[in-house]
């Protein structure tokens, strides 16, 4: 069985997804959430790091109308955060799953789909699509009390789809899976890209965000550092490892029309590159004058020294 | 429609957590035990005097009555003393509140389910006591049904309250809380009426004080005088005398206590962080 997949008509691509400004929560002493303004486009997946403790989760319950806000304005698709209005067209998996745990899986996501107001028939068709979807269909019958942690958090992804939202808050949504389950995470948040779904991520996953978002926030003690957008843009510069044999300083000036910058040692070629469209031709060109190729590795800084550079290696507990 | 299918949940819970089942075991036996007492005793009496005989068995009667009533009001606490702050602490909350519907409705629908069970709770308890007691011994109450309404409306109050508490405190304290509180209403209630049979009218305010502070006891002094014979209620031969009944008035007080503990409860429960 594959899902049917409900593709999204942005009704007013203008609007963003999730607007918020000044937004701070205070818990008696503990300032959770500092003043944080930040809009995500529609359609957008959208990462949310920061250190334990940052105010990651805060903030989204409060998107979500769990936590109330002291300070500051949030809209989430257009309407006052906490809205009914706004939280039938949206997901959530909340950071520790819980549920009734004396239900089945499929009477679960029966009741959940009921919360949302579907109907029977509507129930039983996407209750079995989401069961498959995440592999649970063979124990679509066994009460969740006796499901494994990485089985529960499927469960909770598939809750959090129900509805085929507009937009989906996952907090930590590979906490407790195994590869498999990650690998589950990352084809859901594509599928639901392609269908035009927002996807509001917090995760300490930092591979998995890298591979999966188009922008990432930093938080720490409740303030955003920084916001940055993770696909390369066309036209930024590269640096490349080239490792190969065969080559001398004549066929290096060859790649003049190409290379910012060039350096070479025994194996290794390293090359600074205006753009990767530039990686093809050089390769075609080293091909070319019989240089013995064996790899190319564009050298991006990691997410996670990126997040280093960032928050900090104290980690801002 | 939240509210429903929430109402649905409880119940389903409630089934499926066996604790339904317990309570109507717990309220079985105790009816096999009354009607195994009241055996022997209608044996017992056979040869006293009419009057005085139908004066006991009535005594019996509301013996049982008061059984019934106990046992439905510490089932309200029970069943409901963990549904708000249990599902709050482990976060189960979460991912219900964030559904489409509206946090009043979710604990509404809550209430529902348990005056849902309350109901049929007390119905079987008090139409099991005064079945046994009229196929037995002849015995019948008064105004058994007005009763019954009394016994529920006093189930609902240690509900609400329940509901209350649950919103704001943890489960252990709410339960604490809540009994000690009938409990307090539960002695006030003695002493008044000891007092009134003493004639001493200070002991009658402490207990006046203590309704006020729990009215739940009060409602379950309103129903026996609504039930018992009027003449036993008089002459003292029951424990639930004429002599500090529980006014009307105390009735509507009781009611109003009970809409207040249930709009608070919505009011504290819709604004609090979850
Ligand atoms: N209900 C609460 N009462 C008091 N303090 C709270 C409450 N909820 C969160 N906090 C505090 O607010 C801060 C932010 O918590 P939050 O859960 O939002 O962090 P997080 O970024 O999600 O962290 P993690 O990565 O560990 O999940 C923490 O210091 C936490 O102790
Ligand atoms: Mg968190």
């Amino acid at each position: 069985m594959t899902p049917s997949i409900q593709q999204l008509t942005p009704q007013s691509s203008s609007r963003p997804a999730i607007q918020t400004h000044g937004l701070r929560k205070v818990f008696g002493e503990k300032i959770a959430v500092k003043g944080l303004t930040l809009e995500v486009a529609q359609g957008e997946v959208f990462g949310f790091l920061g250190p334990n403790g940052a105010g990651k989760s805060t903030f989204i319950k409060m998107l979500l109308g769990l936590v109330a806000p002291t300070r500051g304005e949030a809209f989430v698709l257009g309407h006052a955060a906490g809205d009914v209005n706004a939280r039938k067209k949206v997901g959530f998996l909340p950071e520790h799953f819980r549920f009734y745990d004396w239900l089945t899986a499929a009477e679960l996501l029966r009741f959940h789909g009921r919360l949302y107001g579907m109907t029977d028939s509507q129930l039983r068709k996407r209750v079995s699509e989401l069961l498959d979807l995440v592999s649970l269909w063979p124990h679509r019958e066994k009460r969740l009390r006796e499901f494994s942690k990485g089985m529960l958090q499927r469960i909770g992804l598939a809750q959090a789809l129900l509805n085929d939202p507009e937009l989906i808050f996952l907090d930590e949504p590979t906490s407790g899976l195994d590869p498999v389950g990650r690998r589950l995470v990352r084809d859901i948040i594509r599928q639901q890209r392609s269908r035009g779904a927002t996807v509001f991520l917090n995760s300490h996953l930092l591979s998995e965000v890298e591979i999966t978002c188009d922008r990432v926030a930093f938080i720490k003690h409740g303030e955003m550092l920084e916001t940055r957008r993770l696909q390369e843009e066309r036209g930024s510069e590269i640096d490349v490892l080239i490792r190969a044999q065969n080559w001398n300083t004549a066929i290096l000036e060859g790649l003049a029309p190409w290379a910012l910058s060039i350096c070479g040692e025994g194996e290794r070629l390293t090359l600074r590159v205006a753009c990767a469209e530039a990686l093809p031709e050089i390769i075609r060109y080293l091909v070319s004058q019989d240089v013995k190729v064996y790899e190319m590795t564009p050298q991006r800084t990691s997410l996670e020294d990126l997040f280093l550079q960032i928050v900090g290696e104290d980690g801002g507990l | 429609m939240g509210a429903w299918t929430m109402a649905g949940i409880t119940f389903r819970e409630a089934a499926r957590k066996k604790f339904l089942w317990m309570a109507l075991a717990a309220g079985l036996a105790f009816l096999l035990l009354f009607g195994t007492g009241l055996h022997f005793q209608v044996k017992s009496l056979a040869r006293t005097n009419p009057l005085l005989r139908r004066q006991v068995l009535n005594g019996m009667l509301m013996v049982g009555l008061y059984a019934a009533d106990l046992l439905t009001v510490v089932m309200a606490v029970l069943i409901s003393v963990d549904t708000l702050s249990g599902e709050i602490a482990s976060g189960t909350i979460h991912a219900i509140a964030t559904k489409p519907v509206r946090r009043r409705e979710i604990l509404l629908g809550k209430w529902l389910g348990f005056v849902g069970m309350l109901a049929i709770y007390a119905a079987i308890m008090v139409g099991g006591v005064s079945g046994l007691a009229y196929i037995l011994s002849g015995a019948t109450a008064r105004h058994l049904l007005l009763g019954s309404s009394l016994i529920l409306l006093e189930s609902i109050l240690l509900l609400n309250l329940t509901f209350l508490c649950g919103t704001m405190f943890s489960t252990l304290t709410n339960g604490v809380l809540v009994l000690g509180l009938h409990g307090l209403a539960f002695l006030g209630g003695w002493i008044e009426q000891a007092g009134a049979l003493a004639h001493s009218p200070r002991a009658v305010d402490v207990g006046v004080i203590a309704s006020i502070i729990m009215p739940s006891e009060s409602l379950w002094r309103r129903a026996a005088f609504e039930m018992q014979s009027p003449l036993i209620g008089a002459i003292g031969l029951s424990p639930f005398s004429n002599a500090s009944v529980p006014s009307p008035a105390m009735v509507t007080y009781a009611a109003l206590y009970l809409i207040a503990a249930l709009a608070l409860a919505l009011r504290y429960f819709s604004r609090r962080d979850l």
